[in-house]
């Protein structure tokens, strides 16, 4: 039998079409833990490479023969010698390329709507971390919301729709991954926004994006209009998009709400982030289509893959909108708090642009879920 | 040769047998070279290893555990990473 290869491309279409998928996981057993693929229905087995070394015989009978087999590792190299081994034993099997670090850097665009006079929006999934990063196109024009370090993507994007990035936003300082706004507003020319309050510390010149700032992409009406919603940072402002869409970074997930301690203490925020959801949030349509910047399960997902949910359901279904106890929300947003995301000092600072990481570490400090949001 | 390589913890004496130099090879070959020269030591004798992959750490310390090896020590110089294992 050969050995297949599979791709995240591909990986992330079984996931979002809920396909059946075997996976046979090579890491050793913390890593697995901690982090792998996820998908509606995919089956796992998490054998360690180096218990395999002397041959496959021990799991063989473990992996089926009438549904599609991956094998992950981390950076493919185990993996390929598992799959290898497996093939000679006479098993059909396929091994992710690039491993868990090309799922890790993977970008998937969605889109999600039109907008008004011919614009359009776009999510882009990064499916293995649970980062969401969008592009608002309008007439030519494009502006980019929480994007990721993994900036050909979107540049070969924009290449490949005709417009250009004008305007560049960061919701808020984050700190599960490496900002690519810097770096794409400097290729591009376009202006970078972010939000004051979480910039004090930064190291280059941005613009300050301020609460009722409007900016206009394309030549048309489309606008974006920053609201300024502290609670997951102290900055942290969220976006209404033409009107129809809510572009919420950190401080509202579909099923979920943001942390208030990944910049500083929980309490000092616990309030913001209280009169945020249940005040100003309140006061807008519950029309707005909600545009988190993460998930953290993969029952958000949409069956098109997007991330995406009515305010008005939003109000109705998030256990974290439904708190009317003041002191009970205070206790879930800072206490049980999931471990923080790996690296996140690191990462805060080299948003801020006080370190400079080379790829390889940077990967290394991305390593795992984005670990964002209290439930 | 190095002090560390003399001594652990402050008090336990050991002297690495062998050195395995495994620097520059990515997973899983680090695991391969290493087990192969473990096989070849007797019980209680030490190997020392030298890579550079990062993943190491995590998988080394996971084998040695699963394979009833001691990890002595490990520490990092200027990205190399080095370790000390008991054969078991």
């Amino acid at each position: 039998m050969t050995v297949k290869i599979m791709d995240s491309t591909e990986v992330t279409k079984k996931v979002f079409d809920k396909e059946e998928l075997f996976i046979l996981d090579v890491r050793n057993e913390n890593d697995f833990k901690d982090w792998k693929i996820e998908g509606g229905n995919f089956q796992y087995l998490n054998v360690p490479y180096f218990e395999l070394l002397d041959g496959v015989e021990e799991i063989i009978g473990k992996i089926p023969t009438d549904k599609e087999v991956l094998v992950v590792c981390a950076k493919e190299g185990s993996s390929v010698m598992v799959a290898e081994m497996l093939s000679e034993a006479g098993l059909t099997v396929s091994y992710l390329k690039g491993g868990m670090k090309a799922w890790s850097e993977h970008l998937e665009p969605v889109k999600i709507g039109d907008l008004n006079d011919g614009g359009e929006i776009y999510q882009f999934v990064r499916i293995g971390k649970g980062c969401l990063s969008y592009m608002v196109v309008s007439n030519g024009e494009a502006a980019l919301i929480d994007a990721t370090r993994m900036t050909d993507i979107y540049l070969n994007f924009i290449e490949k729709i005709g417009v250009k990035i004008t305007h560049v936003f960061d919701t808020h300082l984050h700190a599960d991954h490496i900002s690519g706004g810097r770096t794409i507003a400097e290729k591009t020319g376009a202006t970078y926004w972010l939000p004051p309050k979480d910039a004090t510390e930064v190291t280059f010149d941005y613009q300050p994006l301020e609460d009722g700032n409007d900016v206009t992409i394309g030549n048309t009406i489309i606008n974006i209009h920053a609201l300024y919603s502290p609670g997951h940072t102290i900055g942290s402002t969220s976006f209404v998009v033409d009107e129809k869409f809510l572009l919420s970074g950190d401080i509202l997930f579909i099923d979920s709400i943001g942390r208030p301690d990944l910049a500083g203490k929980a309490e000092d925020w616990v309030g913001d982030l209280r009169e945020t959801l249940y005040k100003r949030y309140r006061e807008l349509s519950e029309e707005l289509i909600v545009l988190p910047a993460h998930f953290m399960i993969i029952d958000e997902l949409n069956d098109d893959g997007s991330v995406a949910e009515k305010l008005r359901t939003l109000f109705a279904k998030n256990h974290g909108l439904n708190i009317d106890d003041e002191n009970e929300f205070r206790k879930m947003v800072t206490e049980n708090l999931p471990p923080q995301p790996n690296a996140y000092q690191e990462i805060r600072q080299t948003n801020m642009g006080k370190i400079n990481p080379d790829i390889d570490q940077q990967r290394e400090m991305e390593i795992g879920p984005n670990r964002c949001a209290v439930r | 040769m190095r002090f560390v390589n003399y001594k652990v913890g402050g008090n336990i004496e050991m002297e690495t047998t062998k050195v395995l130099d495994a620097k520059g090879l990515a997973c899983p070959m680090p695991i391969v070279k290493t087990k192969k020269a473990i096989g070849e030591l007797e019980p209680g004798q030490v190997l020392e290893i030298h890579t550079t992959d990062k993943g190491a750490k995590n998988d080394l310390t996971a084998w040695a555990k699963s394979g009833g090896h001691e990890l002595l020590k490990h520490e990092e110089e200027n990205g190399v990473l080095k370790f000390w294992i008991k054969k078991g």
